[in-house]
Formats: C-alpha cells, structure tokens, sequence
C-alpha cells in the first residue's frame, strides 16, 4: 500500500513539473535549415541568461517558415531569401524582416590534377551551370589559371536536389552575372536547372562532387571550411578573383546600399573585396505581434542578438553583420509595436 | 459469405434451448459486439484512406484548375517560371520499381524456395531470420550504402561494363555517372528482396505435404515436385508478396532520392539521371512557398496515391483471375 502511495505521489510531482515549465515562456519559431546552428546556440546562451523565455526553433526550410508566420502558427518566422512583395501582402499583418547572419556560397569540384584554388569567371561560371562550357580545358578557365593543368575531361554539374536558400543564393548570383541565366532558369529554391545532377543536401552535393572526377557543384561556406574542402575564388563585379572567407562575405554586407525593410541581395555586390555569393539571412516578425508578452521578449531577443549575440557567430562559421546594418537594425526593433 | 455461414444452424431452435440457455445469449451479445468493434477497426481503414484521398484532391485545386489533366502529359519542372508537368516523375517512379521488380522477383523466389524446400531446416531459419532483419533496415541507411559503396562500383565497373558490351542498345547509352535509374532500382530491388522472400517462403511451407509427397511417388525429380506440385499450389501468395514489394518500391523515397541523380528528364538510357514522385515531395516541399507550388506538390501526391491504388487494383485483378482459373482446373 506504501508503496502504491509512494508512486503516486511521484507520479503527481511528475506532472507538477511540467506546470512549473508553463509559467515560464514559451517562443515558437520556424523556417531557414542554414543559421540553424547559430539560432540554436543563441536561443540556448539566451535561456542562460534569461531563464524564463524558452524558444523553440524548427528548422523546416525557408518556404516553411514563411508558410508558418503568415498563418501566425509560430511567433517568428526565418528564411534565407527574403519573402516577395505578394507572400507580404498574403500574410495577415506587416512582416518586418530582421538580418541576423551573412553566409556565403562556394563551388567545390574534383578535377584530375588540380590540387588548389581554381580562378572562376563569371563568363565561366555561367557557362557551365547553363551547359554550354563542357569541358576542364575550355580557354574561359583556363586563360584565368594559367599554371593549371586542367585535363580535356567533361564538366559534371551537381546542384542541390532539395529546395534550399543556398540554392536560392546561388542561383540569385548567376541571374546578377549572366543575362541568359536571368531569362531561362532565374532564382529560387529550386530551379528547373539546365544540366547537372542533383544531390540531397549539402552533404548529398559534397558526396557526389568528392566520388566524381569532372564534377563542380556548390556548398554553403560553412559546410566547405567544417569539412576542410578546397574552393574556387570568385570573380567579383570589379573583375577581382576573391577567397570566400568571412571577411569578404562581410565586405559584401557592407557595400550595399540598405533599404529600410532589410529585403536585400547581396549576391554580386561592388566592392573590390566583396566575396560576390553571399547572402543575409532573416528573422520575420510581425510589427503588430498578436501577443503582446511574446512580443516584448522577441524585442528584448533581438537587442541582446545585436549586441552579445554576434560573439557566437565566427566560431560556428558565419560572418557578422556590419556596424552600419547593426546599428540601422536597432531602429527597426523600435518600431515593433507592443 | 454471412448467408453461407450461417445456414448450417437449425433457423427455429426448440423453445426450451433458448429459455434454458440464457448463457448463450450472453455470447451472442458478446459476438455481436465483436462484430461492431472490428467492423468499427476495419472501417477506420476505410475512412482513413478517403480522408488522405479528399485532403490531397482539395488541396490541389489550383494546381489542378491551371494544368488540367496536361499535368499528367507535360514535362517541364520550372519553379520559378511556375510551369509544373508530372511526366518524368511519373516516369521516374515506374520504370526504377520495375527494374527494382524484374531484378528481385527471380531472387527473392529463389531464395524462398531454396529456404523452404532445398536447405535443412536449421539454416533456413536463421538465412530467415537474417532476411527479415534486411526489412528493419531504415531506407536511409540503404541510401547511404547506395552512395558510398553502389555509386562508386556503378561508375567504375558495372555501368563502362554495359557501355560497353550493350551501348549499341539505347537502354545502356551516355556516361556512366555511378547514380542514375538503373542504380536506384537496384537499390530498391535490395530493399524488397526481403518482402518477396519471407513471405514466399512461408506460402511455400504452407503448401501440404500430401501433395508433394504424391508427386514424388510418381517419381518427380525435386525439380519437378517444385515445378508441378509446390509453385502451382503457392503462386497466388507469391504474387501476392510481389505486389506488397511493389507498393513499397513506388512509395520508396529517401533512398532512391539519394542515389537517383534527381533530374526531371526522360531518358532512354537506363544510365540516366531521373527523379521520382516520392523523392520531388521530399525535395521540394519544405522550400515550396508559393500556393501554387504547394497545391502542384500535392498533386503530384495524389497522382501517386491514384497511381498505388491502380497497381493494387490490377493486381487483385490479376491474383483473381489466376485463382479462378487455376481452381477450375481439374
């Protein structure tokens, strides 16, 4: 009998538990798979400090996030492309975009012979995702790598088969350096792409790119440097061959001209340090939040991203913003209305 | 079926049984509620599916109002351009599960008639037991297998191979990727395997004795007593098994996206990149934003939904017609 006593009163205290979790408050996010590990470690340094707001992020891509927020299922959205002029009049109530990362997008190949960091064209590079470059040796690379050996063999694209805001960035920087690439495939998370193969995800790519002799595919900046692969260096709109490193991702961020709402590429932007595939990723929260306490701790969020939080983002790979796009992001954060 | 049943028992029983034996009245009542709750289980099945199938037809409206049935014929993918044909994924889906079948019916059968008739019964229990552990395996860990070991001997050897020796058929023609349709269906062809031989093997142990015993005294080699005797008897349950591994192989996403090449072309060539129903919605879904896009995804799900029950549907059809046929012979 004792002991039937004993389990159910620890069986109360059990359910007690989770009543004590309730008082505390619960964010509900969802959206982008790329700042994914960011978001995590900040959500979880944010609990420290503040014990009684506990988020929830599901990263379920972009398209979801944006799917989410404007059927106010969640409390905030995340994507990596920002959303267009329709999906905002779509959505129930003004979605103001808040930057929180920058990322850049890299080609990765495996080429007989050629161990280094190949110069990439953009005439290049719009070739051979539009097919008509097929082989290593075609004068556009090779005048660019004079010291190269490149081998006569065929090109073998490999794209992202999944829908993804690296693909959305990818496909934006070919639209901003090939005209033809514009009219036929423009940008999204998944295009009707003109050769190639597709790989699942990031590692899917990386798979298919490091079995492949021939192959060039691209991965997102982080996903290369944590698996210490070679990429090529970019040719940017002032003609410069750049490294894609978190600096000039960051220059990048930095040499456009920012409009109020945030929605901004930054895929070949003018700069001669500008790394020009890279991409801003967003938070989307509504400037009327429909509950106003959640409202207040996503205010309190964004200040303490902006000012504590950037610390996290080098060691896990992503660049921070610059002090211009910080500063101008403390003024939108005011204009949320509570 | 209940009319044939029930006949054998006496239409009026004698007054005196049913006052004396108000027990039984008790199980009537006990069978007729067993009755209404399985009849409750079962039609849970029914409703379940309906309600699949009116999510997926109400939830593809626009898609199904801007394309018509063209949706079935076109070809292009183009998500940005918002110009959808499920064609190549249709495409796609049946012919890598028919090469999935035609490489493991053989097998699978041979495997289950040496297991039930050929190897003592010790190994045959445990290669058993090791086959249904084949079944527990997660798809993506076929997939990855697929990637890292199938891909790589599918480039090097076994695709320059058929270049070679069959490139003047256009079946075996262009460059050998590793990934492709030929491979996806031999990735699915592993995965069901399993199904087509466990469960023939059980129809086959099932088979009676009697009836290979007197096929053997009228002196049937072993060959013979399979042939004659035990296939016959087991066919409809393996047909069966081949239909369950089917439906499995068309519904089969994660580890033929991995290994499929994922491009939206027709292609001859078994060599070939393509793309399936199951792994397009895999794909694409999470990053679908406009209406449209979702309402297509969802279209191309209930193609798929339509398509399973087509290949269900002409397979009962088929196990009909064989056992009808079979039992009418003398």
């Amino acid at each position: 009998m004792k002991k039937v006593l004993v389990a159910i009163l620890s069986l109360g205290m059990l359910s007690a538990a989770p009543a004590a979790w309730a008082e505390s408050l619960l964010i509900n996010g969802a959206g982008a798979t790329f700042p994914y590990p960011i978001y995590s470690k900040w959500f979880d340094e944010y609990h420290k400090v503040k014990p009684d707001i506990q988020f929830n992020y599901q990263s379920i891509g972009s398209g979801g996030g944006i799917r989410q927020i404007s059927a106010k299922t969640v409390d905030f959205g995340a994507s990596d492309g920002p959303m267009s002029d329709t999906q905002l009049d779509a959505a129930p109530g003004y979605l103001m975009h808040f930057p929180t990362v920058i990322g850049g997008v890299v080609a990765i190949y495996n080429v007989d012979g050629v161990a280094g960091s190949l110069n990439l064209t953009q005439k290049a590079m719009a070739g051979i995702f539009l097919g008509s470059i097929t082989l290593w040796n075609d004068p556009e690379i090779q005048q660019a790598n004079p010291d190269a050996k490149l081998p006569g063999s065929a090109i073998i694209v490999v794209h992202r088969s999944d829908g993804s805001g690296t693909s959305y960035c990818w496909t934006d920087y070919l639209s901003k350096i090939s005209g033809e690439w514009a009219r036929r495939v423009g940008k999204g998370t998944s295009v009707n792409w003109p050769v190639g193969l597709g790989g699942k995800g990031n590692e899917g790519v990386a798979g298919l790119v490091k079995q492949t002799p021939g192959s060039i595919g691209y991965v997102e900046l982080i996903y290369a440097m944590q698996n210490k692969m070679t990429y090529g260096k970019l040719q940017n709109k002032s003609g410069k061959f750049v490294d894609c490193t978190l600096d000039s991702v960051t220059a990048a961020a930095a040499s456009v001209k920012m409009p109020h709402d945030f929605r901004v590429s930054i895929t070949n932007a003018p700069g001669e340090t500008v790394y020009p595939a890279s991409t801003f990723t967003w938070l989307l929260i509504y400037q009327h939040p429909p509950d106003k306490r959640k409202g207040q701790a996503l205010i309190e969020f964004l200040n303490w991203m902006l000012i504590d939080g950037e610390k996290f983002t080098q060691d896990l790979g992503y660049a921070p913003l610059p002090a211009p796009v910080v500063e101008m992001e403390k003024a939108a954060i005011s204009k949320i209305k509570i | 079926m209940n009319a044939t049943l029930d006949a054998p028992t006496p239409t009026t029983p004698p007054a005196s049984y049913r006052k004396t034996h108000s027990a039984r009245r008790m199980t009537d009542l006990g069978d007729r509620l067993f009755k209404g709750v399985t009849l409750i289980f079962a039609l849970s099945i029914l409703v379940i599916a309906a309600a699949i199938a009116w999510q997926l037809f109400t939830n593809s409206h626009l898609s199904r109002h801007a394309f018509g049935w063209g949706f079935l014929t076109e070809k292009t993918w183009d998500p940005v351009a918002e110009n959808f044909g499920a064609l190549p994924f249709i495409f796609g889906t049946l012919v890598s599960s028919l090469i999935a079948l035609v490489l493991s019916v053989p097998l699978g059968v041979g495997v289950a008639i040496f297991l039930a008739e050929l190897a003592p019964r010790r190994l045959s229990d445990v290669c058993s037991f090791l086959i249904e552990l084949l079944a527990a395996i997660p798809s993506v860990v076929y997939g990855l297998i697929g990637i890292f070991v199938l891909v790589p001997f599918m480039r090097v050897h076994l695709q320059p191979w058929l270049i070679k020796a069959f490139g003047w058929s256009p079946l075996f023609k262009g460059p050998a990727y590793g990934v492709g349709m030929l491979t996806a269906g031999l990735v699915l062809a592993i995965m069901i395997v399993p199904f087509i031989a466990t469960i023939s093997r059980e129809v086959l142990l099932s088979v009676p004795l009697a009836l290979k015993e007197s096929a053997m005294a009228l002196g049937a080699t072993h060959w013979e007593v399979v042939v004659t005797a035990v296939l016959p008897y087991a066919r409809s349950g393996i047909i069966g098994s081949v239909f369950l591994a089917l439906g499995r192989a068309l519904g089969e996403t994660m580890a033929v996206t991995m290994v499929i090449g994922n491009v939206p072309h027709i292609a001859a060539s078994l060599l070939a990149p393509g793309y399936t129903m199951a792994a397009v919605l895999a794909n694409e879904f999470t990053e679908a934003t406009s209406d449209l896009y979702v309402h297509t995804l969802i279209e191309i799900g209930l193609v798929l939904f339509v398509i399973t029950i087509l290949v269900n549907g002409i397979a009962r059809w088929i196990l009909t017609r064989m056992t009808i046929s079979a039992g009418a012979r003398p």
